[in-house]
């Protein structure tokens, strides 16, 4: 039932090499997952460390906002925050007369932007509950050698907190690789918008889905092993003694 | 006018979106139960079949399991009909889209659940045993009551995620909120006003829940005591 030979054909479709070109000669298929992945990740995660520490402020003002903004991130699909930044800023003159919008009408960029502010939220909650969790001796230890508050932050409420949050974030890490998955929907060549081409020129939707999804399926379970590692190495001094 | 009148067209998508999460949470618990019971299960090749469902489901996205459940579904039902003579029956986008659903949220269930009926103590199901109630009697009498406390905050955290995901079922042609937003949004002109709804309408179920749901743990915690510090 499942055509070998369709799989073979088109495999190298999903590593960037569609219709008989050489692998990786576009970007197409799991090199845009990647750099998906990879770029909203990296934004994120340097976004949410001091959206974190304004989240745990004591200033309200400082917090309210942050807290706003992960409420609705969180609250609602990251389809429709995609759909808002590629469909819904064309409403504007003023967006569409600015020298962004070169940028801006490109789905790439819209991905970009929409996965980076949604994984920026779920981040900025993960660090932010690991700040909260710092054990309180650490800090009187840090404001009895006379650190001041910011160094403090820095040397040890931010690096402990960053450690602890690995297991937390891992797989938010995995539900971001799943969630570039909707990038197909805009446009892009992702690995799902990949199988959807070959669905739409073969009219087999076992072999490309099913291929997708193994590709999808082997790079969560590289994550997880991968994290396991991590956490193996920065949160040792957390594991249950073995000896 | 405000959206040239379309509001009431994306409410009834609206109406849709929470039909559909409703009938794939449904589908969900009762996935999630069978594969609670099968993991728990003495037999080693109803384990293994439950950590295969398990595994595999949530380690594709949901995209993918909806377009391959969907077309494919409708090629294997067309493949059955013509080897027996018979005119194919088109799938009805709503039951594809909650069984695709519930199918993926059962195996997050399936965790939930495991979890939730371990954390109940043993000697509670086996002091109903030994009344002697029957294993089906123990189970809604004693072991249910007991693990919905346990269950309830990953349960909660499904079904939050379950709404979301219904955001995608626009894409086997179901009439939600977001086929809806797609139609209004080329008549209107008017794009972000019209997602801004569809997203607000989201973080309104969104809260809803959370509310409801957060009054439900702390029912289910009566009589439990917290250990301060």
């Amino acid at each position: 039932m499942i055509d070998l030979n369709l799989i073979l054909e088109n495999l190298p479709s999903f590593f960037g090499g569609a219709y008989g070109e050489p692998v990786l000669s576009t970007s197409d298929g799991l090199v845009m997952t990647f750099q998906l992945l990879g770029l909203s990740l990296l934004l994120g995660l340097a976004l949410s460390v001091p959206l974190a520490l304004m989240r745990v402020s004591r200033n309200k003002w400082l917090a309210w906002p942050v807290w706003l903004y992960t409420y609705v991130f969180r609250g609602t699909p990251m389809l429709v925050q995609l759909f808002i930044f590629y469909y819904g800023l064309s409403q504007f003159d003023a967006v569409r007369d600015s020298w962004a919008w070169e940028y801006l009408q490109e789905a790439y960029v819209c991905a970009i932007l929409a996965f980076t502010l949604n994984t920026a939220a779920y981040t900025t909650e993960i660090i932010a509950g690991q700040i909260r969790n710092t054990h309180y001796g650490e800090i009187e230890a840090a404001k009895a050698v006379g650190m001041s508050r910011w160094l403090m932050m820095r040397r040890i409420v931010i690096p402990s907190a960053l450690r602890r949050a690995l297991p937390a974030y891992s797989n938010e890490v995995i539900m971001m690789l799943h969630g570039t998955s909707i990038a197909g929907l805009v446009t892009l060549a992702d690995l799902t918008g990949v199988a959807r081409r070959l669905y739409a020129d073969s009219y087999q939707p076992f072999e490309p889905f099913l291929m997708a999804g193994a590709l999808y399926l082997t790079f969560t379970f590289l994550f997880v092993w991968l994290f396991k590692r991590l956490e193996g190495r920065y949160l040792a001094y957390l594991a249950p003694r073995k000896h | 006018m405000f959206l040239q009148g379309y509001l009431p067209s994306i409410l009834e998508g609206a109406v849709l979106t929470l039909e559909v999460a409703g009938a794939s949470l449904l589908v969900s618990v009762v996935l999630g139960f069978v594969g609670a019971m099968c993991k728990l299960s003495p037999s080693k090749p109803l384990v293994w079949l439950a950590e295969l469902y398990s595994t595999v489901i949530r380690g594709v996205p949901d995209l993918v399991w909806m377009f391959m459940l969907f077309f494919g579904g409708q090629m294997l039902i067309n493949d059955v009909a013509t080897r027996f003579g018979l005119a194919a029956p088109e799938i009805n986008p709503f039951v594809a889209g909650v069984l695709t659903i519930g199918f993926i949220f059962g195996a997050y269930m399936t965790e939930t659940f495991r979890g939730a009926i371990m954390a109940v103590p043993k000697g509670q199901m086996e002091a109903g045993l030994a009344y002697g109630m029957s294993p089906l009697r123990v189970f809604f009498r004693i072991t249910l009551p007991q693990m919905v406390r346990f269950a309830l905050p990953s349960f909660s955290n499904n079904w939050l995620v379950l709404v979301k995901s219904t955001a995608l079922v626009s894409v086997i042609g179901l009439n939600d909120m977001m086929y809806k937003a797609d139609t209004a949004k080329s008549v209107t002109q008017e794009p972000f006003t019209v997602y801004m709804v569809v997203g607000g309408l989201y973080l309104a179920i969104t809260t809803v829940s959370i509310l409801a749901l957060t009054w439900l743990e702390n029912r289910y915690s009566m009589g439990v005591k917290e250990s301060g510090l």
